[in-house]
């Protein structure tokens, strides 16, 4: 018996779901966008630029550990 | 809620950007090393009698490659570049996810997820790239290479500038134009000012030597293509299913739970 009522309880659920998509209110995106967002960019450009044109370290240690992903990635590297 | 929203799609973004980064590192070493191999093998036979100058000159003067070793780059340091890659533009491409779902399109959010990765792909890769092509080692000119990143760095900040000025200007035209009209003109707006950057932009004539196997540089470009494409369809595909767990509308919970359960419910029990 309680299996019957089941696939009903589901299928009306299932179809109250198809909701049009509110979009995330860009207040909430910002914050994120503006601090985690910065922090990819400093990861990026450590994967694809540092000790090429400009150094943060001096040396080559980065240029080099990263250098094959480098060229294949697409960045120029000396 | 909104707020855990982003971050919950922020951390699945850098999830996904982790699982394509192993398989775009993948392919990079299967399809990607042999011609950065070769390419290498190249330079080192043409600039052979410089090397043995600079041995007999003593050993302080150590080569760069020796700072870390070949089996080390291709393997772990390849690993390293593209992961990382994977992580921040994962990451970076789930915040662009985060304000276009609802907004370009009543897409689906693993259409919105397959959408931002395609235009991901397009703008911070492949058009930069027809501008100013990937290069394998050995034959760029190392003098220019500030010049160079300059150029390549440029050329990605226009490209995805261009790319939302159209994609805004495209919904303002929707209504107006309707979907598929306002959709061609903004992609064409893109396509004319970016034809336009390429022409006006000066060229990389000195990133490719003219003894540079064409055969070798074809092989390698088309690697790097491949390892692009992978990473970006990957990530698409797989952030698109992990997105659409977390805004999959209350009602998926609530059949689990039963009719009473309302979102609120729980935590003003909690509380």
């Amino acid at each position: 018996m309680a299996e019957s009522i089941v696939p009903p309880a589901v299928s009306s659920s299932a179809g109250s779901a198809i909701s049009p998509l509110t979009p995330l209110p860009l207040r909430a995106v910002l914050p994120w966008a503006v601090f985690v967002g910065t922090l990819m960019l400093v990861l990026l450009y450590f994967v694809g630029a540092e000790q090429g044109a400009t150094s943060v370290f001096s040396g080559a240690g980065v240029h080099e550990w990263v250098h094959d992903g480098r060229h294949l990635l697409g960045f120029p590297c000396h | 809620m909104q707020t855990s929203t982003v971050r919950t799609l922020l951390v699945r973004g850098m999830i996904a950007g982790v699982v394509a980064g192993l398989l775009a590192f993948a392919l990079a070493y299967v399809v990607g090393e042999p011609s950065i191999d070769s390419s290498i093998a190249l330079e080192e036979s043409q600039s052979a009698p410089a090397h043995e100058h600079d041995g007999a000159a003593g050993a302080p003067a150590e080569e760069e490659e020796e700072l870390v070793t070949r089996p080390v780059q291709s393997t772990f340091g390849l690993a390293t570049g593209v992961l990382v890659y994977g992580v921040a533009l994962g990451g970076i491409a789930s915040l662009a996810f985060a304000i276009c779902l609802g907004r370009v399109g009543r897409l689906r959010p693993r259409a919105t997820a397959a959408l931002v990765a395609g235009a991901a792909f397009t703008t911070v890769y492949l058009v930069p790239f027809l501008k100013y092509p990937a290069t394998p080692p050995a034959v760029g000119n190392p003098d220019t290479i500030g010049k160079r990143t300059t150029l390549f760095f440029l050329m990605i900040v226009l490209s995805v500038l261009v790319a939302v000025t159209a994609v805004i200007a495209g919904r303002r035209l929707a209504p107006t134009l309707g979907n598929w009209n306002a959709t061609v003109a903004a992609g064409g707006g893109y396509a004319v000012v970016m034809a336009l950057a390429c022409l006006l932009l000066p060229a990389n004539t000195d990133a490719v030597k003219e003894t540079f196997p064409a055969a070798l540089l074809w092989e390698f470009r088309l690697a790097s293509l491949g390892v692009q494409a992978l990473l970006w369809t990957a990530f698409g595909l797989i952030f698109g299913a992990l997105a659409e767990r977390v805004l999959r509308p209350a009602g998926g919970q609530a059949a689990g739970q039963g009719p009473e359960t309302v979102t609120g419910t729980p935590a003003a029990r909690a509380g």
